[in-house]
């Protein structure tokens, strides 16, 4: 059982919805781009990134992110850009802000909190 | 302690509920009291189409749509309604010129310019993530969004928001 879940992870993992004619001929930006792909959410899917999914915006949004990496831009530059279109729910990670930051804070505190709780003496 | 876990336990499914009833196909505009985004695309008629064309105006109404998209023309006679007191520009997304063209004949054009997106690029500049979609726009600044058709019930709200000062 192990061994074939480990097996499918290997194939599952190689999915992507990408198509020939997407992909860039520079390999280093090609990964470049697929890196960008797994860290931005696909807005009509429920919870898929835009690397796997055959939405028509994650197709278009896989096209703008290989245009601004040949045209030069940055990792940076492109999420900051594609964050500041989309908002928040774009990105996977949400940003360490005021307003998010029980986001970031609550499952620390609960497992410190439980883990106390667990391991208290009776 | 035992209480605090049940106090908790209600918590979570509270969230739980609440999160529930939320819509997940809206996603909120980043958009909303910002400038409009910098443009320059090919019209229709051939001409330029640009970000300036809409900040010249008081009020304006920006329509993205396209002949291949269904809830568009259920939208289509609100529109023109509109386009009654309110100029209203398109951008017609991914959409070919021999399509286009009969579509507005056969239903009529509200629109003043239409800016014609080929590669879909433009809908990314404006946040754009399914048709139809629509901007009220106010001396240059994003003041709506609509996701989806304009219903009849929808008008009183674009009526209230475009009411010139």
């Amino acid at each position: 059982m192990i061994i074939f879940i480990f097996f499918m992870n290997i194939i599952l993992s190689e999915a992507v919805a990408i198509e020939p004619n997407e992909i860039l001929k520079n390999k280093e930006l090609e990964a470049q781009a697929r890196e960008i792909g797994k860290e931005l959410r696909c807005l009509v899917c429920q919870n898929e990134d835009i690397q796997n999914s055959n939405a028509d915006i994650a197709k278009d949004l896989r096209k703008i992110v290989r245009i601004k990496l040949e045209e030069g831009q940055s990792k940076e530059e492109i999420m900051d850009f594609i964050h500041s279109k989309y908002g928040d729910f774009v990105l996977f990670s949400p940003p360490l802000r005021f307003d998010t930051v029980g986001l970031w804070l609550l499952p620390i505190s609960f497992f410190i909190l439980l883990t106390f709780y667990f391991f208290r003496k009776r | 302690m035992k209480y605090f876990f049940f106090v908790f336990f209600f918590f979570c499914i509270y969230i739980l509920y609440e999160g529930l009833q939320k819509d997940p196909n809206l996603v909120p505009s980043n958009l909303i009291s910002k400038e409009i985004p910098e443009f320059s695309i090919e019209s229709l008629e051939g001409k330029n189409f640009t970000n300036v064309d809409l900040e010249n105006k008081e009020v304006v109404i920006l329509n993205f749509f396209a002949s291949w998209c269904p809830p568009c023309k259920i939208e289509h006679p609100q529109l023109l309604k509109l386009s009654n007191n309110i100029p209203i520009f398109g951008i017609a997304k991914k959409n070919k010129k021999k399509d286009l063209l009969p579509w507005l004949e056969e239903l009529g054009s509200p629109y003043e310019v239409i800016g014609m997106d080929h590669n879909g690029l433009q809908s990314i500049n404006w946040g754009v993530y399914g048709l139809p979609e629509t901007f009220i726009i106010q001396d240059g600044l994003v003041r709506y969004r609509h996701v989806g058709p304009i219903m009849k019930s929808d008008l009183e709200i674009f009526k209230n928001l475009t009411k010139k000062k």
